[in-house]
């Protein structure tokens, strides 16, 4: 291809539709954009050339045959959790380094069945444990924006990829903000659906009552085309959400008059950056120019989020990572003196530092005399967040506020405070405890860095999501801002 | 809510990680941080509430006790550190 390709998705695949170019030569694009300018970045572990321009060759084939659906040869990235048959799912832990999937995830085989050409694997934190990208065995990502700061994380790798046109849309999943806080970092739109959506057979679990599946893209109109194919019921997931399918896309055009916007006062707090705040009430200023209706709401146990998921998550995933002994898969220590020893070194050597933190905190809570005072409480706590969301939908259609209290920070800022670190999840985390579908999407800039708009709906309301976020972005080019390294 | 050294050990134990005896005082300092921040939720009085385990509320879908899978076991051990005829192999358990 001699010119750039355009951005978006919903552009691109009008361009393969009409024959301005194959998908073998957007996946070549796009590989060679990623040979030329990821040694920068670091956003892939894997990239998967030549299977990509395999799958290139066949969407092309189909497109000839008649057989083309919306988004046949339109190339994306997969986060490394995603299972992906025959290509390394690393998970970026050293524990994973050697693991080639047997199968593939149902989002994946989605993914692919309807055509998409997989370019590669992100980087991410390990084991989605993280806020910066800083965890993975393979090294830390750089922000396109500044490369001295963090993408953020833990889909820092996918964010970091689509921000700097190496794909034109990643996937990645959310346990307390993962797809929403680096989308925000680097300047693009990411959903998180409600739980149950995207099905989580073959997505490596961390914390599995809060881990959730969806894209990340330029525009919301891109995150509702790849919704469409992500989203299904999957009888092989125990927790995904028995509905028909629907078209996310459907209310794109609907308009913002009349819709109610809740603005709670949490989220307007002190730990809100000045210029972010300024941001987002700009924003908050046009939807309310465009007809929305804005009204005060209150989300009186949001600020107990952050100590509840950190004793939720870590106690699933002390749970859910027991399957890692070095027996079956993944890495093993080299000679071991017994079984125990093969057991406690192999993840001992396998996992990295934060991943044994959050083993260590979650065998805590959930040891014998702690289980109460800690993962009971979380849940009681849960609970009361959950209800404070069902509230306030009975008054508003859509939560507007920030999506991150900071714009990205410098890469090491927070390596020897982790709670720190915990604190940026400030604003994501009450979404996963309640199970709500939320997304950020990018809303101005602070010092040349990009900040987010987070929206959150009620419980399968990602089309009314989607449908605003899409509005916004008509009169708006945020979204649209590259990188000046990477134009 | 300190944790001591004692504390990391007996949890490593559990959780069946080795960790290096020098980072056991950073791990507890961490912990206890982490556990410190954690405690903020004793402020707020639950006794009234039903803990939430799913966020939809939902129990598990059961399905009828059925055969789905086919037999794979070629393929998942070509991914094990060891295996002798069919078997995963690890260190010698009983003498």
């Amino acid at each position: 291809m001699t010119d750039s390709p355009p951005r978006s998705v919903a552009r691109l695949a009008i361009g393969l539709a009409r024959g301005d170019y194959s998908s073998v030569e957007l996946t070549r694009h796009y590989l060679e954009r990623i040979a030329a300018r990821d040694p920068q970045l670091n956003s892939f572990i894997t990239v998967c050339a030549e299977q990509a321009l395999a799958q290139a060759a066949a969407a092309d084939a189909r497109r000839a045959a008649g057989r083309a659906g919306p988004l046949t040869g339109i190339p994306y990235a997969n986060k490394d959790i995603f299972c992906t048959r025959g290509v390394r799912t690393s998970c970026a832990s050293r524990m994973l380094d050697n693991f080639v999937a047997p199968y593939d995830a149902t989002a994946v085989e989605r993914l692919h069945e309807a055509g998409l050409v997989m370019l590669g694997k992100t980087n991410m934190d390990e084991f989605a444990m993280g806020s910066s990208n800083e965890s993975s065995y393979y090294g830390p990502v750089a922000n396109p924006w500044d490369l001295t700061r963090v993408p953020g994380g833990s889909s820092g790798g996918s964010a970091a990829a689509v921000a700097a046109g190496l794909a034109p849309i990643a996937t990645g999943t959310d346990t307390g903000g993962s797809i929403r806080q680096p989308a925000a970092f680097c300047g693009v739109s990411g959903i998180k659906p409600t739980y149950g959506r995207v099905s989580r057979y073959g997505m490596i679990a961390f914390a599995s009552s809060l881990d959730q599946g969806g894209p990340m893209g330029v525009s919301a109109e891109d995150l509702a085309l790849l919704l469409n194919v992500m989203a299904s019921f999957d009888p092989r997931d125990s927790t995904s959400i028995d509905r028909p399918d629907e078209d996310f896309t459907r209310l794109l055009a609907a308009p913002v008059a009349g819709l109610r916007i809740g603005l709670p006062h949490e989220y307007f707090d002190q730990h809100l950056d000045a210029g972010i705040r300024h941001c987002v009430e700009q924003a908050i200023k046009e939807l309310a120019a465009r007809g929305a209706v804005i009204r005060d709401i209150a989300l009186p146990h949001v600020s107990l989020a952050i100590p509840a998921y950190y004793v939720i998550a870590p106690a699933e995933c002390s749970s859910n990572l027991s399957r890692y002994d070095g027996a079956r898969f993944g890495y093993r220590c080299t000679d071991p003196i017994d079984l125990n020893d093969l057991y406690c070194r192999s993840r001992g050597e396998g996992f990295g530092a934060e991943v044994k933190r959050r083993i260590l905190i979650g065998t805590y809570v959930l040891s014998s005399g702690y289980y109460d005072a800690y993962y009971r409480k979380a849940q009681q706590i849960r609970r009361m967040i959950s209800d404070d969301f069902r509230c306030a939908f009975e008054n508003v259609d859509v939560i507007v506020g920030p999506t991150t209290p900071t714009v990205a920070y410098h890469t090491g800022a927070h390596n020897k405070e982790p709670v720190t670190m915990y604190l940026g999840d400030i604003y994501t985390t009450a979404a996963n405890l309640a199970g709500l579908p939320s997304m950020s999407i990018p809303a101005g800039f602070v010092d040349g860095l990009p900040i987010g708009l987070q929206l959150t709906a009620n419980h399968f309301d990602e089309a009314r999501l989607l449908g605003l976020a899409h509005r916004y972005q008509c009169e708006s080019d945020w979204h649209l801002r590259t990188p000046p390294g990477f134009n | 809510m300190a944790i001591s050294n004692d504390e990391v050990r007996a949890m490593a134990k559990l959780a069946r990680l080795a960790i290096e005896p020098d980072d056991i005082p950073d791990y507890a300092e961490q912990l206890s941080a982490i556990l410190a921040f954690v405690a903020r939720m004793d402020e707020t009085d639950t006794s009234a509430v039903e803990p939430l385990a799913h966020p939809l509320d939902l129990t598990a879908r059961l399905r009828s006790d059925l055969v789905s899978e086919g037999n794979q076991r070629e393929l998942f051990q070509s991914l094990a550190p060891e295996v002798e005829r069919g078997l995963y192999l690890v260190p010698k358990v009983i003498e």
